[in-house]
């Protein structure tokens, strides 16, 4: 299917929840409701037309207002690639885990939570993955200090 | 008769300095006896923060970074961040710096394809193999400093083109070069591939099924080793890999079941020769161009967002880049190949030998700089 077809067939299945999409840009995506966010994934997973069995990114951006959560997916039958974004508030950001649907993505949400601070709900070993466990801030937010030192040893 | 054989369970820490885990990388095992009932991988020891770097230099300083994070593919790394600015920014280059790139891409694949098959031989206790790979790594290496002035890092990809032409009589070299090597492939599957031993050990081991596969995004060799026919080059072709005549190797469980150690080992062996075609197909259509003539004089590109992957010697390797139309990227993330394939880790190496736990890491052939970034 080609990205129109896609975001097509997502607001046709899921109305409002899929808010915004861009089938035109050059990566094409769709924005998500974050509390749809595991329904949609599993959806896309599934359904025969996209099969999306390979999740090829899953990552943050920090946008100074707003944290968003980045999937792309890609489907190694029908080799069409789709975008979907989740948009969180700074504070306190938290989004379901779609570690059923993929399980790659155990990691790739453990270091999302470790960069941004985005805590994702039902994961089954939430903890930090490139930085140590006690390290303080979420170092690819806009704002992060970097730290003087840890643990007494200069930075 | 059932016997029960579970008794106490103890961790085992291996690493994070141990000659098998191929740089700093932590593995937590619990151990049953000689069975590792549960292989936890600590990683991060390495992390330097790339992706927070760059976000402080400008769009041709970045290149450096790549090259940092896969040092043993460095000339591969580059090369899918300027195909992705390019793509960004709208950027054609010319016949010959596609040839070139072509060129020195496949080599890098050989050159870390032999690092790959050297360094496990080593691991599983064959050192010869070793020191042949080496060898010939080395001439390769050769041609990188001739062309870039360095052997490792090369910064030789630049945005729109290359940092300069190769010198005249590289081409015929390189040629010279794979005349020579193709056969010494065959040597190495005498000496290595096809030995009783490294058999014994490797095949019927660490088995990846295709469905394990896909779902943990596993790329590249590892993934064709469980006999999933992708490969990037073919599905998505960048730089004109569409007109290039190759095979994709895949794994056949010559020797047991498919997606075994053995398989993603010889799946690297078989793909050092395609490479030799594509090397041989690239030289052929060089044509004489200006290999700076696409590179802008100011890197700007435009607000927007895009994502590009290429295959790399480990797997894919994705770059999702966001502009927000100054002259620094405001977001690089980058999908690193190693990083994936290390979360199948614990599946895969559950119930294992310990013994066998070096064998599965070293077909994974990780390389710690791309995990922890």
């Amino acid at each position: 299917m080609n990205p129109q077809e896609i975001a097509a067939l997502l607001s046709e299945k899921f109305g409002q929840r899929i808010p915004e999409s861009d089938a035109d840009a050059l990566n094409p995506w769709s924005a998500v409701d974050p509390s749809s966010i595991l329904d949609v994934c599993r959806f896309m997973r599934s359904d025969g037309r996209l099969e999306m069995d390979h999740l090829e990114l899953l990552g943050g951006v920090d946008y100074k207002d707003r944290i968003e959560v980045v999937y792309v997916v890609y489907s190694m039958k029908h080799h069409h690639r789709y975008t979907l974004k989740c948009r969180l508030p700074r504070e306190e950001p938290h989004l379901s885990t779609v570690e059923s649907v993929w399980k790659v993505a155990n990691w790739h949400e453990r270091e999302t939570y470790d960069m941004f601070g985005v805590l994702f709900d039902g994961h089954s070993d939430m903890r930090r993955i490139l930085c140590p466990d006690d390290w303080e801030g979420y170092p690819l937010r806009k704002d992060y200090k970097t730290p003087d030192s840890y643990r007494g040893m200069p930075v | 008769m059932e016997v029960d054989y579970s008794g106490d369970i103890m961790t085992l820490n291996m690493g994070p300095q141990h000659p098998s885990t191929h740089g700093v990388l932590r593995l937590e095992l619990k151990t049953d006896g000689e069975i590792v009932a549960d292989a936890v991988p600590h990683i991060g020891y390495l992390h330097r923060c790339f992706e927070k770097h760059v976000e402080n230099v400008d769009y041709a300083g970045v290149v450096p970074f790549t090259d940092r994070m896969d040092y043993c593919a460095a000339m591969n790394m580059e090369l899918g961040y300027v195909l992705t600015v390019e793509k960004l920014m709208g950027i054609e280059v010319n016949n010959r710096v596609r040839c070139l790139r072509i060129i020195m891409a496949e080599l890098s694949r050989i050159a870390s394809h032999l690092i790959a098959a050297g360094t496990y031989g080593n691991d599983i206790g064959s050192f010869t193999p070793f020191l042949w790979c080496f060898r010939d790594r080395e001439t390769i290496l050769d041609f990188f400093e001739e062309t870039s002035g360095a052997r490792l890092l090369y910064n030789y990809n630049w945005i729109g083109g290359l940092m300069h032409d190769i010198k005249p009589g590289l081409e015929e070299k390189i040629i010279e070069f794979i005349d020579y090597f193709e056969p010494e492939v065959d040597n190495l599957n005498r000496l290595l591939s096809d030995n009783f031993i490294f058999i014994k050990r490797t095949a019927g081991v660490g088995i990846l099924s295709p469905e394990q596969a896909v779902s943990y995004g596993v790329t590249g060799p590892n993934l064709r080793g469980s006999g999933v026919k992708f490969d990037v080059r073919r599905e998505e072709p960048y730089l004109g890999y569409e007109d290039y005549e190759f095979d994709i190797p895949v794994g056949l469980g010559e020797h047991g079941p498919v997606g075994s150690c053995w398989d993603r080992y010889m799946v690297r062996i078989r793909e050092v020769k395609e490479s030799c075609k594509i090397v041989r197909q690239a030289v052929a259509r060089l044509t004489p161009g200006d290999v700076r003539e696409a590179v802008p004089k100011r890197i700007k590109p435009p607000a927007g967002e895009v994502y590009m992957r290429t295959e790399c010697p480990r797997g894919e390797l994705g770059y999702l880049l966001v502009s927000d139309g100054s002259l620094k990227p405001y977001r690089l993330k980058v999908k690193s190949p190693c990083f994936t394939v290390m979360s199948a880790f614990r599946e895969v190496s559950r119930g294992a030998m310990i013994a066998d736990v070096v064998s599965i890491l070293g077909s994974f052939d990780i390389v710690l700089g791309e995990i922890d970034r």
